[in-house]
């Protein structure tokens, strides 16, 4: 049911460029590991590759200790999520989710069973005879999630599989989907270019840009001391000032501007972002800095403030490679 | 369970279809069954009543198949191309235009049939038996008598009276160089106005208002107005000595007195021979069916089945035959030989004269 | 891209592609090269006969001339019956068919009776025959391209400011593109080397290059001049669908495409009278000739059932062997056309798509005459086997199959066989589960259609057809051959048969496919 993934020195060229230069992963059993970083970092390719669907240049894939070279997509045991769900249209749900089965040889009885245990994991009891043209957003995405369960794959890999759909029933997903992996102890690999998506979902995040696994590290160990500036700047550290081969960082909770006639710097427009309040402020010299915290008062626009720091969380990291 | 990853293999398919073939199934050339049939080849009018050819096959005890297709001119053309492995035993509808092509060419074997004891001498147009005849029908011009007798002018009886502006646009014929009887047709002329004298009238022709299309269907089918169910507008047409009766029996409904008849003094004399082909699988068989083809039920049918008549002497012709197709004791004439070398430049120079 | 880019592994895709190859090389291409080597090796070589030049120009401008009339008549229909959903589309668009299918002869003669006496032979009479033959593959090319193309690309173009004739040009036009070159290409190339047309409708004395090779080689017996032109005509074929073929790559996909569920809309106001007027004038044009056939035949019906001397067997039983040699030539027009079409498919658009084509470029008598001299000997001893005729016929429906089922599988999502992949499929199972019944469709019209052209094909049948056993274009022919109403009548009454037997196949084949498929 669960297997661990371990991949050495993946590379990949792909139309004249590297579009993996020596990835390094593990993935524990039974964990959920995101993938995260920018278009054109790789992320796709490198699940690709895992799955089978790409082969590699050099390196190696192995899942449970043994290698997975020369084994073919179709042996390999990997589930795939892709981001468009590719459903086959000419099939029901019911076919769809028991399309990995039947490749098994499992006997129908045992098949049907499998099928409607699997849509009650994912909410969609009693969809089995509809067509695949007449499901929503969401229930394609459960349907394309239960499909790629139902052979119990070692390994699950996720291609940005949220992508596109409206806001509660993103947030939702992410959440199930997180419950669901722990309930079921499935290994996974996620990939997405959305930062909040890897953090709610990955037990561990893995950093990728232009080819390379940059940073691994847990949600938290990644907003206290990202790898270098190209990394803070990614996930949304917004105070990173070069200076030279380091740069510092600072967590804008860590930021408090406090009304003071005689500051040094001026507020600018408030934005919200849930239960968070991002303030820019804009010291004399021309500098900006962030502040985020909770609460619901907003300093108007144009107000002189004074800026706290505190000190713990400010961290020296390498500028690291221009972005 | 499931079958395994089993896939029909195109190429079992292919090795089978070939295997079929091979093995030779319902008539395969080659090497299977070849004693108990006689391929005939021939050209597209050929047609044999079902009864006839079930006598031929239980008398002789072999099978008849027929290849036919084109002309009678196709028909040697493709008997020339294979010659020496030809497709068939026997080939029959070379008629005297083609004579020369066919003979001495090393194409046929001869062989004297029996009953050519009972054929008219004027139809044996080759000594050396490498063909032997089997039916005659002239080709003449028929005239629609309806037509004439309903606008008071008087039906044609000689090639010219074609010029006289009494018959000005009635004329249709066909190009001699796409049609067994526009041919015919062609060396008629020459064979009555000669070398110095056929271009002339065919200048004439053209000015009186010919009508020249392709092949005999139309010609006859869609342009003659004597017809049955045509809605063509010219009462004069170049076709054979049988088509009269034709009109008579083929009616819709069937007419007191024959609405066509043919011009007897514009016959030109068209015999069809048949001939064993050099190389023939079945040589036996060819013969016996050359010996069938002079025989009486064979010759009988002829008139009903192809529009020709026998070569055979005192053969019962049906009624229609008996009274309204002509067979002219002296129709027009040319040599075989002058018609083999001269054939393609007078095609090229009524071209000239008549179309362009 | 990966191994799992197609169902097909590149040593497989090679050897799948070598049926569809060797079946053309013993089938065409060998019987082709032996009569031309024959013809080449008399005397004359390669020269050309004289008047080749005026002759080629004839051609060309005949054929091209056509194509224009066509798509002028042609653009309309398609508009009609490619945007809008009506009751009867289906069988308009199988109806549209038929003219197509239908054996020269047969038509020709209709025309004949149609036509005023002074207009029924010469270019215009050829000019316009092309056209009621060759609108079908207008209509249904640029229509079905039509179906797809996406309303909301017009729709944006009229909100920013372009009136309908800028948008057809700068918006409709472009995306519709490589379907206009398909079917101009298409229609250029069957009047290029119009047959039957040519010579009963063009007149005494006129020719093109097809009909020379066949005055040359099957009349004249000058295998020298006919293989010279036979040439002349292949290279001439070659270069119009290399052109053709290139125009369509370069016009790419044609942009988004929508489903046509989402396209195809009932016409209102305007539009309505427009498309109402467009039917109108179609049906009269299409099914005049066929109307004037169905006239010619009656009281001959009961002919039908009774022996004749003018062919072996009663007449309807034509109709059964007929159907039988279609039936079987369809066969093997699918699984060649198919197996071509899954090695073609691997590919994007390029210059071997049209090639494709080329088998209709050569001459049917040339053909037929190589089938003679080939298959003379053991062990390829089977000229005059049964099963040659179905495979004469299979010549010329399979370049339309692979026409048919190739854009088909070019358009599987790839990611469906992905899926299958990690879901435990092997690529020969994906094709199976994911691959077949995607286009099923497609092959359910491509079968429809190979069945049709199967049964009107005349031309390389008459070499090898037995008089026992014969179809119904030859047995229309023997009929048309013989003086009396009766046999005339026969002729017509077997010529509805044969239209008839031709719709309910177009139709069935639009009944499997839904009126959808962007290929033929």
């Amino acid at each position: 049911m669960a297997g661990a993934l371990q991949v050495r020195g993946a590379r990949v060229a792909l139309g004249g460029h590297e579009a993996l230069a020596g990835v390094d992963l593990d993935v524990a059993e039974g964990s959920t590991v995101a993938v995260l970083g920018p278009s054109g970092s790789g992320k796709s390719t490198l699940l690709r590759s895992i799955a089978g669907l790409q082969k590699l240049d050099d390196g190696t894939v192995s899942l449970d200790s043994r290698s997975l070279e020369g084994v073919p997509a179709h042996r390999r045991g990997v589930g795939l999520m892709f981001q468009d769900d590719a459903l086959f249209p000419h099939r029901d749900v019911a076919a769809n989710v028991g399309f990995g089965l039947r490749m098994q040889n499992v006997a129908r009885a045992e098949r049907e069973a499998r099928v409607r245990e699997l849509l009650a994991l994912v909410g969609l009891e009693g969809r089995e005879r509809r067509r695949v043209s007449t499901l929503s957003g969401g229930e394609r995405k459960r349907v394309a999630l239960a499909r790629a369960l139902a052979p119990a794959p070692r390994l699950l890999l996720l291609d940005e599989p949220l992508g596109a759909l409206d806001r509660p029933l993103h947030d939702r997903l992410v959440v199930e989907l997180r419950g669901l992996f722990a309930e079921i102890g499935q290994t996974a690999l996620y990939v997405t270019h959305d930062v909040a998506e890897a953090f709610a979902v990955g037990a561990l995040v893995a950093v990728m840009r232009d080819g390379r696994i940059v940073q691994v590290a847990t949600p938290e160990l990644l907003w206290a001391a990202p790898a270098d500036a190209w990394v803070a700047r990614f996930i949304g550290l917004q105070n990173v000032e070069e200076h030279g081969a380091t740069a510092l960082v600072i967590r804008p909770e860590a930021v408090v501007f406090r009304p003071d006639p005689h500051g040094d710097a001026a507020v600018g427009t408030g934005q919200r972002d849930g239960p968070l309040v991002t303030l820019r402020a804009t010291y004399d010299d021309g500098r900006e800095i962030v502040s985020a915290h909770t609460g619901l008062d907003l300093p108007p626009p144009g107000t002189r403030v004074t800026v706290e720091i505190d000190p713990a969380a400010v961290v020296e990291v390498p500028a690291g490679a221009p972005g | 369970m499931t079958l395994s990853d089993k896939r029909l293999s195109p190429l079992a398919v292919a090795l089978v279809l070939l295997a079929a073939a091979c093995g030779g199934s319902s008539g395969g050339g080659g090497t299977a069954a070849t004693g108990s049939q006689v391929v005939l080849v021939t050209h597209d009018s050929f047609a044999i009543p079902k009864q006839v050819k079930a006598a031929f096959e239980r008398q002789t005890g072999y099978r008849l198949r027929i290849l036919q297709g084109g002309d009678a001119g196709e028909a040697l053309n493709r008997a020339l191309l294979t010659k020496g492995n030809p497709q068939g035993d026997v080939i029959f509808g070379i008629d005297n235009n083609l004579l020369s092509r066919a003979v001495g060419a090393g194409l046929l074997d001869p062989y004297t049939a029996k009953g050519l004891d009972r054929v008219d001498a004027r139809y044996e147009l080759d000594p050396t038996h490498e063909l032997t005849p089997i039916d005659h029908a002239d080709v003449c011009l028929n005239v629609d008598r309806r037509w004439f007798a309903s606008h008071g002018v008087a039906a044609p009886t000689t090639l010219e009276d074609l010029v006289k502006p009494a018959y000005h646009k009635l004329l249709v014929v066909e190009n001699p160089a796409t049609s067994t009887p526009g041919l015919a047709f062609m060396l008629a002329t020459i064979a009555r106005f000669g070398e110095s004298g056929w271009q002339g009238y065919w200048k004439q022709l053209r000015e009186n208002g010919v009508l020249v299309v392709d092949g005999w269907e139309e010609a006859y089918t869609a342009r003659f107005s004597g017809a049955g169910g045509s809605k063509g507008t010219r009462p004069i047409v170049v076709s054979y000595a049988t088509s009269p009766p034709a009109e008579v029996i083929y009616a819709k409904k069937r007419p007191t007195t024959a609405p066509t008849a043919s011009v007897a003094a514009s016959c030109f004399r068209q015999v069809e021979l048949a001939g064993v082909l050099r190389g023939a699988t079945n040589a036996d068989g060819a013969r016996a069916l050359i010996d069938f083809m002079l025989g009486e039920r064979f010759q009988a049918a002829l008139p009903e089945s192809m529009f020709v008549l026998p070569v055979r002497n005192r053969t019962p012709l049906p009624d229609a035959f008996r009274r309204y197709a002509v067979s002219p004791a002296h129709p027009l004439e040319l040599p075989a030989a002058a018609i083999g070398r001269n054939r393609d430049r007078w095609i090229d120079e009524w071209a000239r004269v008549t179309l362009h | 891209m990966g191994p799992g880019h197609s169902a097909l592994t590149r040593g497989r895709a090679l050897a799948l592609g070598t049926v569809p190859v060797a079946f053309l090389a013993l089938f065409f291409a060998y019987p082709l090269a032996t009569i031309l080597e024959r013809g080449l090796t008399s005397d004359g070589g390669l020269s050309l006969p004289e008047g080749t030049t005026a002759l080629v120009w004839f051609t060309t401008w005949q054929a091209a001339a056509s194509t224009l009339l066509t798509l002028v008549a042609g653009l309309p229909l398609a508009w009609a019956i490619g945007r809008f959903r009506f009751r009867g589309r289906s069988l308009a668009r199988a109806l549209v068919l038929v003219p197509f299918v239908l054996p020269t002869v047969v038509v020709a003669t209709a025309f004949l009776d149609l036509l005023p006496a002074d207009l029924q032979r010469g270019v215009p009479a050829i000019l316009a025959a092309h056209v009621f033959f060759n609108v079908a593959v207008v209509t249904r090319i640029v229509g079905g391209a039509w179906a797809t193309v996406d309303a909301r690309s017009e729709e944006a173009a009229a909100v920013l400011g372009a009136g309908p004739l800028r948008r057809a040009r700068e918006v409709t036009l472009p995306r519709l593109a490589p379907a206009l070159s398909a079917a101009s290409a298409l229609t250029f190339l069957f009047c290029f080397t119009s047959f039957g047309v040519i010579l009963i409708l063009g007149g005494p004395g006129r020719a093109t290059v097809e009909t020379e090779i066949y005055n040359r080689a099957a009349r004249l017996f000058d295998l020298q001049a006919a293989a010279a032109l036979s040439i002349l005509q292949l290279l001439a074929v070659a270069v119009v669908l290399t052109v053709a073929s290139v125009l369509e790559a370069r016009a790419g996909d044609g942009g988004a495409l929508a489903d046509e569920g989402d396209v195809l809309r009932r016409p209102t106001g305007g539009r309505r009278v427009a498309v109402a007027g467009i039917l109108a004038i179609a049906a009269v044009v299409l099914v005049l000739p066929l109307a004037v056939l169905v006239g010619h035949s009656l009281g001959s019906w009961h002919l039908l059932f009774e022996e004749t001397p003018a062919l072996l067997v009663e007449p309807w039983q034509a109709a059964v062997y007929s159907v039988a040699f279609a039936s079987v030539a369809a066969a093997i027009a699918l699984v060649v056309g198919g197996i071509a079409a899954i090695t073609l498919a691997r590919r994007p658009p390029g210059v071997l798509d049209g090639f494709v084509l080329l088998p209709l470029g050569a001459s049917a008598v040339m053909l037929g005459f190589g089938f003679i001299i080939t298959f003379d000997a053991a062990p390829l001893d089977f000229r005059s086997s049964w099963w040659l005729v179905p495979v004469a016929q299979s010549l010329v429906a399979a370049p339309f199959v692979v026409r048919i089922v190739t854009p088909a599988l070019r358009s599987i999502d790839p990611r469906l066989r992905e899926a299958a992949a990690t879901l435990g499929a092997s690529p020969g199972r994906s094709r199976r589960e994911v691959d077949l019944p995607l286009v099923s469709r497609a092959f359910g019209i491509a079968a429809g259609f190979a069945f049709a052209i199967a049964l009107g094909e005349f031309g390389a049948t008459v070499f090898v057809a037995r008089a026992e056993q014969p179809t119904l274009p030859v047995a229309i022919f023997r009929f048309l051959g013989r003086p009396g109403a009766e046999s005339q009548g026969t002729a017509a009454a077997l010529a509805v048969v044969l239209a008839g037997i031709t719709v309910c196949a177009a139709l069935a084949a639009e009944r499997l496919g839904d009126g959808r498929g962007r290929g033929f």
